[in-house]
């Protein structure tokens, strides 16, 4: 049975559920909870993490699972890696993704390394969830989408959920992996609703889904820019052209098979990623699309992204900014060489 | 609440000091051999070699179990002996063979047994420091009484994971032993140039922890101070900064030139200060050990040390198909 929930609800039941089912579950973080030692909480929580993600959570399992931390992001992510190399299954939140420069060498060099370092001996079930995402007015440092660093190292495993039902699913599937992965919550997916079945299920990692079908053009979105492709194929289908829209849900590992074979009968490839242009998600897939299915392309791959440069602050600089169902619009014309679709 | 007895030196019995006196020149043997080894270009890559700084790791490891934790630095050879790791595995390892502890993927600075609390050298200075408080985190959370001893370096204490793991193991009093091996030098440069305390324990005050410094070329000064603060762990009561002043008669790598040492400290070092000769010295005056005995040590390790030489120069290098496997349990 399925009920309407929120992306954000859709995390914190899964949580909820996963600290159920195993004790060994630990949800670590800066104010997680928040507000601890302050006498009158007691064991309240205060914030539930900075967008009330996790609110409640502290009430129902108390605080020697909901940890707040100092605001030290090397020194708990780290402790949460040899947390998981000992025997617990944290749940690790990184407030903002753009704070990875605080503790990139835990999860670079220490997370995503013990397995392969150590011949296979250890392993580190950790789970980092973060906010990534543009759209919100937060600028430069609290807006950058950079999955694409994550999915570079070997390791780790990446997850972009881009609706309420593939949150839960695939950030159960991250807590009980045995491999470190890191799930990006888009901030503005937050209030997003959708149906999501009730209880415990897990969606495997490498796992596209085909979110429309169409035999004139693929699109990849990554994240929230799923719903800007859709918007898009709903545009072009008045057009008279059908858009096959896949959601990878997963950059590392990425399930190229059914990009591929969606190219191989649509014959023309859009990727669309708020994130920047240079060594992204994006090139990643034009590149193994160019590899493997080039034979099949019947125009250049097109990427639709963020131009090379910081997230701005101002409302419509940041609108500018992002990818838009009309700049997938004008890029598919490009592709089919047709000025009547140039809307720019 | 009854007062607790106070850990002493004069406690150790001779089993005990036997074991410390057979790891102590396990170690020193170890490394002199890598140190031949490797002038013969015979080991491949980076190695830092532990040599004078044993009894910290034999004194510390000591008091620990299996089922306690330690993280180490990438001078981490001595650590994994003291903790009980494989010698034959160890010297395989960082000849980069397939019987290594790491099947030859880790090399000298990775090397781990995480079945003997061992949680692997590491190539990062600082590192370490919040991966123990980790392991201390588990041990809180799973409410056993192990404790996670970090071994580190007096360079590592200028760094922010030093303050991040310290101030977090005060305030959640995790079971947590911060071994700072300060040896007078981070890699070239001395530590009273890069440091701005006299003493790195004096940061303890500041956390509001135990904090001791103590003669880390004396192994009973190190194994009753380490004997303190892991039982202060064990018991909850929280973590402590154990300094133990010491010195590295290598190199910070191996192929470093030394300009920067001072010549008449090195002479001392490795001679009336050299660790070893204080412990045999300290155990035949307190009758713990023998001369006949410590010939017989001495021998019983050169024999495990000939034989993990052998055992590494005989075994293959790994199959091709590990370049790409242990990357992920599943993917």
């Amino acid at each position: 049975m399925t009920i309407k929930m929120s992306y954000s609800d859709a995390i914190n039941d899964a949580i909820r559920l996963a600290m159920r089912k195993d004790e060994n579950v630990i949800l670590i973080g800066e104010d997680v909870a928040g507000g601890a030692e302050v006498d009158h909480l007691q064991d309240q929580g205060a914030w539930g993490g900075v967008f009330g993600v996790t609110k409640g959570i502290v009430e129902e399992f108390g605080r020697g699972r909901v940890i707040d931390t100092p605001i030290a992001e090397a020194g708990y992510m780290g402790a949460a890696v040899s947390a998981a190399a000992t025997g617990l299954r944290p749940i690790s939140e990184l407030m903002f993704n753009d704070f990875i420069g605080s503790c990139l060498d835990e999860v670079m060099n220490q997370a995503a390394k013990f397995h392969y370092m150590f011949g296979g001996k250890a392993k580190v079930p950790l789970t980092i969830r973060t906010i990534d995402g543009a759209g919100f007015n937060a600028a430069a440092q609290h807006s950058q989408s950079l999955y694409a660093l994550f999915t570079h190292i070997p390791g780790l495993k990446v997850v972009v959920p881009s609706n309420p039902s593939d949150m839960k699913g695939l950030l159960l599937n991250a807590v009980f992996d045995d491999d470190p992965v890191i799930v990006f919550e888009d901030k503005t997916l937050y209030g997003m609703k959708g149906e999501v079945e009730e209880g415990f299920y897990t969606i495997p990692f490498g796992k596209a889904e085909i979110k429309r079908a169409g035999s004139d053009l693929t699109i990849v979105g990554i994240g929230k820019q799923v719903l800007t492709a859709l918007k898009a194929a709903d545009q072009l289908a008045k057009k008279g052209f059908e858009t096959e829209v896949i959601d990878p849900r997963t950059l590392s590992p990425l399930d190229e098979e059914t990009i591929i074979n969606s190219v191989k009968k649509t014959g023309r490839l859009i990727i669309v990623d708020e994130a920047y242009p240079r060594c992204s998600a994006a090139t990643d897939i034009a590149a193994i699309v160019g590899d493997k299915a080039f034979d099949y392309l019947d125009a250049p791959i097109k990427r639709v992204t963020a131009p090379h440069s910081p997230v701005p602050f101002s409302p419509p600089l940041e609108k500018l900014y992002m990818p838009s169902p009309e700049k997938i619009i004008n890029a598919f014309s490009l592709m089919v060489g047709d000025k009547v679709f140039t809307t720019a | 609440m009854q007062a607790e007895k106070k850990a002493s030196a004069k406690d150790m019995t001779a089993l005990k000091a036997s074991w410390i006196y057979q790891k102590m020149q396990e170690i020193r043997q170890f490394e002199n051999a890598v140190h031949e080894i490797f002038e013969k270009g015979e080991i491949p890559g980076f190695v830092h070699l532990y040599a004078g700084e044993e009894a910290v790791a034999v004194g510390v490891c000591a008091h620990l179990t299996d089922k306690d934790s330690i993280t180490s630095t990438h001078r981490g050879h001595g650590h994994c002996i003291a903790k009980g790791c494989d010698i034959d595995g160890m010297m395989a390892e960082i000849f980069g063979r397939s019987t290594g502890l790491c099947k030859g993927k880790g090399g000298s600075m990775h090397i781990a047994d995480v079945s003997k609390g061992m949680l692997g050298a590491n190539g990062i200075v600082g590192a370490g420091l919040p991966l123990a408080i980790g392991a201390g985190l588990t041990a809180k959370v799973k409410k056993t009484d192990d404790v996670a001893v970090c071994f580190f370096g007096d360079g590592a204490s200028n760094h922010g994971t030093f303050h991040e793991a310290v101030n977090m193991a005060a305030i959640w009093k995790l079971p947590v032993l911060f071994v700072c091996e300060n040896n007078g030098f981070g890699e070239a440069s001395t530590f009273d140039y890069a440091a701005a305390t006299d003493r790195i324990s004096e940061y303890a005050k500041a956390y509001k922890i135990v904090g001791e410094t103590v003669d880390g070329r004396d192994l009973p000064s190190v194994y009753e101070a380490a004997g303190n603060a892991v039982a202060r762990a064990r018991r909850g009561e929280g973590p402590t900064i154990l300094e133990c002043l010491t010195y590295r008669d290598y190199g910070h790598f191996e192929g470093d030139t030394q300009t920067y040492k001072d010549k008449d400290v090195q002479d001392r070092a490795l001679n009336e200060d050299d660790a070893i000769l204080r412990f045999q010295n300290y155990a035949k005056s307190n009758r713990l050990l023998g001369e006949d005995e410590i010939k017989t040590i001495d021998a019983l390790v050169k024999a495990e040390i000939d034989h993990a030489i052998k055992f590494a120069e005989e075994s293959p290098f790994p199959d091709a198909s590990q370049v790409t496997t242990d990357v992920y349990v599943s993917y």
